[in-house]
C-alpha cells in the first residue's frame, strides 16, 4: 500500500497570468519554422536582386521564370529569344536591378502567405497568437481573427489559381531544358528541375482551397445519380496530398531554393553539371 | 516504491494557489489514479470531475504540465522521473471549486445551432445514403465533448471572445450538420457573422489537443470557411450568381 506524504509545500501563484505552464520544449517548433521560413526568404531575396547566374546551358533558375523580360548582357543571362516579351524595357527605373525575378515572384509568395498552412505557422512564429498551444497569446486590444484587416486570406483560391500557371510553367522549363544546341539529352540540373516540379505539384494539388473546390464543397457525393461523383474520387486524392501539406510545403520550398542554387553554382563555373551533353 | 511529486490547483472562483502533494507510485497509473490517491488519503475535500475513467466521457479534463490533457489517458511513466507534475484546472471556463471548472458556456453554444433538418424523403418513403456520403460527418461524431479544444483554443482562452466565437467544438457541431447529406438547413450566414468562423486563425491547436485525432481545422473549420468564401468572398461567384440567379 502506497504511503502518502501529506502537503509537503505550498505555491502561490495567479494561473490567468502565467505565460504557460508547460515545462516542455514548446518554443522549438515556432523558433525553427520561423528561422527556417526567414533564411528562405533572406536567400530568396538575396537570389532576386542578384539579376545574374539564372541561366545554366538550357537550366532556368525557378525563382526567374517565368522569364518575361531579360537583360542578355547580365552574366549568367539566358538569349533573349527566351524572354516572353524581349529585351529588358528602357523605362525601368536605374535604382532597381533589372531583374526578372522582382517580376513574377509576387505570384508564388502569395500562394504560400494565403496557405492554411503558413498561416498556421507564422501566426505562430512571427505574431505569437499563440506561439504554442496553451501558451498566453500576444496580448492585443481587440482581437479581430481574419475578419477585419485578415479578409484578404480569403482570396487563397485566386493564388492557388496563379500557383497552378506556374507549375505549368515551370513543367515546360523543364522540357526546354532536355534540349540543349538542338539535342536531346538530361543532365542533373534536369533531374533537379523535374523534382522541383514534383514537389511544387505535390504542395499545390493538396491545397485546402482545391481539396474544397474540387469536392468538398459538396453535401453529398451520390445524391445525384447513387453513383460515386467524380468530384469524391478526386477530393480523396487531394484528401491525400493535403494530409501531408506541411512536408509538402516545406521540402518543395526548400527545394525552389536549392534548383536556384544549383543552377546558380553550375552557371559561374564552380559545380559541374554531369550531363550527356558534354558540357 | 518510487515516489512521484504534484502540485495541484486548490481554490475556487476568488482566489486560489498550487499545493504539493507526493504519493508512492504503482505500475501502471494515470494522472487520474494519482489524484484519486490524493484525495482519499491526504485531502478528502479535493474537487475533481471524471466519469468513465476510459477517456470516452469527457469529464476529467485539466491541464498537465500545461497542456489540456484527459486525466484518465495521461499515464505518469510518460514524465521523465522526477519531473513535478503540475495540475490545474481549465483555464478558459470559470473555476467552480479545485480542478472543477464551469462548462455550460459550451451548452449554451449548442443551443443557439439550428438543429438537424432533413430533406424530403425519396419516392418510397425512404432517405437513401451511401457510406461515402457520411464519412466526413462520423468523423465528428466521434466527439467526447471533452472542451479540451475550447480550452486551448486562443480566442476563448487569452483573447476571451466567447460572444464572437463558438469555439472549435461548435465549429465542428456545425460542420457535421452542413456536410450532412440529408439536412437542408443553411447556417453558412450565421457561421459567418454569428458564429465566428472568421475569428479561428487555424493555428490548430485545437487538432493538437483532441483525444479522438479528430481534425478539427483540416476536416471542419477550414471547410466551414471555404464554404463562406464560396458565399461572400468570391468574386467570380458573387458575380455568377448575380447573372443567373438574380
Amino acid at each position: 500500500m502506497a504511503q502518502a506524504t501529506y502537503l509537503t509545500q505550498s505555491f502561490s501563484g495567479d494561473k490567468k497570468t502565467t505565460l504557460t505552464m508547460r515545462t516542455d520544449r514548446w518554443w522549438l517548433e515556432p523558433f525553427l519554422t520561423g528561422a527556417g521560413f526567414l533564411a528562405f526568404v533572406i536567400y530568396t531575396t538575396w537570389a532576386m536582386f542578384q539579376a545574374e547566374y539564372y541561366w545554366a546551358g538550357s537550366y532556368l533558375s525557378p525563382l526567374y521564370s517565368p522569364l518575361l523580360f531579360v537583360d542578355p548582357s547580365a552574366s549568367g543571362a539566358p538569349p533573349v529569344a527566351h524572354a516572353w516579351f524581349g529585351y529588358w524595357p528602357k523605362w525601368w527605373p536605374n535604382f532597381i536591378p533589372s531583374s526578372p525575378a522582382i517580376l513574377i515572384l509576387a505570384g508564388p509568395l502569395s500562394f504560400r502567405l494565403t496557405c492554411y498552412y503558413y498561416r498556421k505557422f507564422y501566426y505562430r512564429a512571427y505574431f505569437a497568437t499563440p506561439s504554442a498551444c496553451a501558451v498566453s497569446a500576444l496580448a492585443q486590444k481587440d482581437y479581430k481573427g481574419e475578419t477585419h484587416l485578415l479578409l484578404f486570406q480569403n482570396l487563397h483560391r485566386y493564388t492557388l489559381y496563379i500557383a497552378i500557371f506556374y507549375i505549368v510553367i515551370l513543367t515546360y522549363d523543364t522540357l526546354v531544358s532536355c534540349f540543349r544546341d538542338g539535342r536531346l539529352g538530361v543532365g542533373v540540373g534536369t533531374l533537379v528541375m523535374a523534382v522541383n516540379v514534383i514537389l511544387l505539384s505535390g504542395y499545390t494539388f493538396g491545397c485546402h482551397a482545391l481539396r474544397h473546390l474540387v469536392g468538398g464543397r459538396m453535401d453529398c457525393f451520390s445524391c445525384a445519380s447513387g453513383q460515386e461523383h467524380w468530384g469524391h474520387k478526386t477530393w480523396k486524392k487531394v484528401t491525400w496530398l493535403n494530409e501531408r501539406h506541411m512536408p509538402w510545403a516545406w521540402v518543395s520550398m526548400i527545394w525552389v531554393g536549392f534548383t536556384d542554387f544549383y543552377i546558380r553554382m553550375v552557371s559561374m563555373g564552380i559545380w559541374q553539371d554531369f550531363n550527356t551533353w558534354g558540357n | 516504491m518510487a515516489q512521484r511529486s504534484f502540485k495541484i490547483w486548490r481554490g475556487d472562483k476568488n482566489n486560489g494557489q498550487f499545493v504539493a502533494y507526493a504519493i508512492e507510485l504503482e505500475p501502471g497509473m494515470v494522472v487520474l489514479d494519482a489524484i484519486h490517491r490524493i484525495q482519499s488519503r491526504q485531502v478528502t475535500d479535493l474537487a475533481v470531475r471524471w466519469n468513465c475513467k476510459a477517456g470516452k466521457c469527457g469529464s476529467c479534463s485539466v491541464e498537465i504540465n500545461g497542456k489540456p490533457r484527459l486525466s484518465c489517458m495521461t499515464r505518469l511513466n510518460e514524465f521523465p522521473e522526477g519531473q513535478v507534475i503540475t495540475v490545474q484546472p481549465l483555464k478558459t471556463f470559470p473555476i467552480i471549486k479545485d480542478l472543477v471548472t464551469d462548462v455550460s458556456w459550451n451548452y449554451a453554444q449548442n443551443k443557439r445551432i439550428a438543429p438537424f433538418k432533413p430533406r424530403t424523403k425519396d419516392a418510397d418513403g425512404n432517405y437513401r445514403m451511401y457510406q461515402r456520403d457520411v464519412e466526413r460527418v462520423q468523423e465528428f461524431r466521434k466527439c467526447i465533448e471533452c472542451y479540451l479544444c475550447q480550452d486551448v483554443c486562443h480566442v476563448l482562452r487569452d483573447h476571451a471572445k466567447k460572444e464572437e466565437f463558438v469555439g472549435p467544438r461548435f465549429m465542428i457541431r456545425l460542420a457535421s450538420l452542413e456536410m450532412h447529406p440529408l439536412d437542408i438547413e443553411d447556417r453558412i450566414p450565421k457561421i459567418k457573422k454569428e458564429y465566428g468562423a472568421g475569428m479561428c486563425n487555424i493555428t490548430k491547436c485545437c487538432t493538437d489537443v483532441c483525444p479522438e485525432h479528430i481534425h478539427i481545422t483540416d476536416n471542419g473549420i477550414v471547410p466551414l470557411k471555404e464554404r463562406v468564401v464560396d458565399r461572400y468572398y468570391d468574386p467570380i461567384l458573387w458575380l455568377w450568381r448575380k447573372i443567373f440567379r438574380g
